[in-house]
């Protein structure tokens, strides 16, 4: 028993041959992050309070979110909490700084569960949130990036490497800004209260309008009295598997404990190279499994045991 | 056992005071859209084809919630959405935010076949509508009268309601000052009328669809999204199963609905009707809704935790049944 925590950047393709100063600022972003989410924790906060890690700008989904085939970003995510279910989503954000904390307005402030686009947007500017200019949001290495998928005529998850040529525009790393894509976060509070919170850019070289399996409910989002999940990786596998509501069904409905529920889900419903996930359960424990390459993650116990990882361990 | 099997809904919950000649005209929609999936079963279409033929022809006729006849968002305007299913290969496709596409459900059909993705919305959706030819109508063709009329009464209560299926002419017999013990979304079930439209087929060979198409809630907020085209939610098949669910969508979503069916039945090993019956009784909390559902050993089954569900089911063994009540 106790609190746990668990953070992830994204799953996929992450090359071991990563230079440092791709990864370091990555993984200090995690680190800083898992810091807020335990002090927090100790603090006996609220967990969905943990989720706002967006404010810290080394871990926004937002800003260094991948973009789609039109050169724009359209921005969605999801919060759910695991005592009531409640829940709250967003897609196609255009403007909005901090897409979780709109998701949680929609939890909130509304009869509803999920908004998209100029409804959501329109709701942001209601609420009074924070909004800027699309530019803020593309980050030089995205548009290569786009650019590179563009070429090979494929839609990639936001993980796979620019070409060895683009190296020289990692200069564009404004203040500790990191080009991170899918984050999510799931807690667990010495009361067992479990939330899982998800956002992201979405997939490189999408279509317009095309949605993930982030605001989806039971995809790539979900909590209850068992657990609290976040999936990352190919959108269209983690849909079709209901990946984050397997891990609980798995659970509730089979027995299983997190981490046999969790793997089975990753090494059995989805194809290699497309999901990865974190999750905690009710009694504290955390699970990080992932089928690809590798995952940006970290996660904390009340125990003491924290880690910050990138590809498998031993 | 075995054999081909299909079920169709056009909404849970249901005004027990809904006059008889609006329950006759709900029959009869729905006997005919039952026997459409029954010729194209007995003709070996596929179970994917027949959910989307099906759910075409609910989505083209105004009786119910979805295409023409949709409800209203609070701008007066209709957004529709829809998904389908196959549960071979659970391949699946969605969309949300239509504005001018006549038949959302094959807009779907389309993401899942044509697109590298599986949902679309907005204009993003609209747009992939145009590069692949689908029948574009105006806005205008969604609305009825009727719909307008629902859309002035919600704003006045200002609340968010499901449609309103009674026509105007009966409003006086049902005022909201009267205290009615049936209530769905907090309102009387006399202004409320759910009817979402879907359609679970199993075929000849065992292989499972699904399908759902709505205009969603009525006054809705611009960009609200609901149950039925959110996979796991109001719409999933896979090898074993196919549901399609309605009734309150933040309710069906909380309870991953559609999905949560086949999951007891993969995972806890239990049968088809047994699964539906469990997940109305334990999914829900107090939330209101119903679902269809077939199985690849060609049973059907529906529950529904709220007064009345149109619905109809046919097997292949000759069983054939339309109802609306318990």
């Amino acid at each position: 028993m106790g609190w746990a925590i668990a953070l992830h950047g994204g799953a996929g393709e992450i090359p071991p041959t990563l230079p440092p100063e791709r990864r370091q600022p990555r993984e200090a972003a995690l680190r800083h992050c898992l810091e807020i989410g335990i002090s927090a924790l100790k603090a006996d906060q609220h967990p969905l309070d943990v989720r706002e890690l967006e404010n810290n700008p080394n871990f926004n989904a937002g800003r260094g979110s991948v973009l789609t085939s039109n050169g724009t970003v359209e921005m969605e995510a999801c919060i759910m909490d695991g005592n009531t279910k409640k829940c709250g989503a967003v897609s196609g954000l255009t403007t909005v700084v901090n897409a979780i904390s709109l998701a949680r307005l929609v939890m909130e402030k509304t009869p509803h569960i999920y908004l998209g686009f100029d409804g959501a947007e329109a709701f942001a500017r209601e609420q009074g949130v924070e909004t800027i200019e699309t530019s803020h949001f593309i980050t030089l290495e995205n548009v290569d990036r786009l650019k590179q998928a563009k070429e090979a005529n494929r839609v990639q998850i936001d993980y796979t490497p620019p070409f060895q040529k683009e190296v020289k525009e990692e200069t564009d790393i404004r203040g500790g800004d990191s080009q991170i894509g899918t984050v999510g976060c799931v807690a667990v509070d010495c009361h067992g209260n479990l939330a899982t919170a998800t956002s992201t850019g979405g997939l490189v070289n999408k279509m317009v309008g095309r949605i993930g399996d982030t605001p989806i409910i039971g995809a790539g989002t979900y909590a209850n009295s068992f657990c609290a999940v976040s999936a990352t990786g190919k959108g269209e596998s983690i849909i079709r598997a209901t990946v984050a509501r397997d891990v609980a069904a798995l659970m509730e409905y089979k027995g299983l404990s997190l981490k046999d529920a969790a793997a089975y889900t990753i090494e059995e419903c989805t194809p290699r190279g497309t999901a990865g996930l974190i999750a905690v359960s009710a009694t504290g424990e955390v699970t990080m499994p992932f089928n690809t390459t590798g995952m940006f993650r970290a996660c904390a116990t009340e125990d003491g045991h924290t880690e910050v990882a990138i590809w498998p361990s031993a | 056992m075995g054999g081909w099997a299909i079920a169709v809904h056009g909404g849970a919950g249901v005004d027990p005071n809904l006059p008889p000649e609006r329950q006759d005209q709900a029959k009869q929609l729905l006997t005919r859209c039952l026997n459409l999936g029954i010729s194209a079963l007995r003709s070996s279409l596929p179970a994917v084809d027949v959910v989307e033929l099906v759910v075409r022809e609910l989505e083209t006729d105004p009786f119910f919630n979805s295409g023409r006849g949709s409800a209203l968002t609070e701008k007066g305007t209709v957004e529709m959405e829809a998904s389908i299913m196959d549960g071979c290969g659970r391949r699946c496709g969605a969309v949300s935010g239509i504005t001018t596409v006549k038949n959302p459900v094959s807009l779907a059909r389309l993401v899942m076949d044509k697109s590298p993705h599986s949902y679309l919305a907005f204009s993003g959706a609209q747009e992939f509508a145009k590069q692949q030819g689908v029948e574009m109508v105006d806005n205008e063709y969604f609305i009825t009268e009727d719909n307008k009329g629902m859309l002035k009464l919600a704003k006045e209560a200002n609340t968010i309601m499901f449609d309103y299926r009674i026509p105007a002419v009966g409003l006086e017999t049902c005022s909201f000052a009267v205290e009615s013990p049936l209530q769905m979304n907090g309102l009387p079930i006399s202004v409320y009328a759910p009817e979402t439209v879907g359609c679970v087929v199993v075929d000849g060979q065992g292989r499972c669809a699904a399908a759902t198409s709505t205009g969603g809630l009525m006054n809705k907020m611009t960009g609200r999204i609901g149950d039925s085209p959110m996979i796991g939610a109001g719409t999933y098949a896979c090898n074993l199963c196919g549901i399609s669910c309605t009734g309150e969508g933040e309710a069906i979503i909380r309870g991953t609905l559609a999905r949560d069916v086949a999951a007891v039945m993969e995972y806890k090993g239990l049968g088809l009707q047994e699964a539906v019956d469990f997940v109305i009784k334990e999914r829900l909390d107090e939330g209101k809704a119903g679902l269809i559902a077939v199985s690849n050993n060609g049973e059907v089954a529906y529950g529904f935790n709220c007064v009345g569900m149109f619905r109809g089911c046919a097997t292949e063994d000759g069983f054939m049944e339309v109802g609306i009540w318990e």
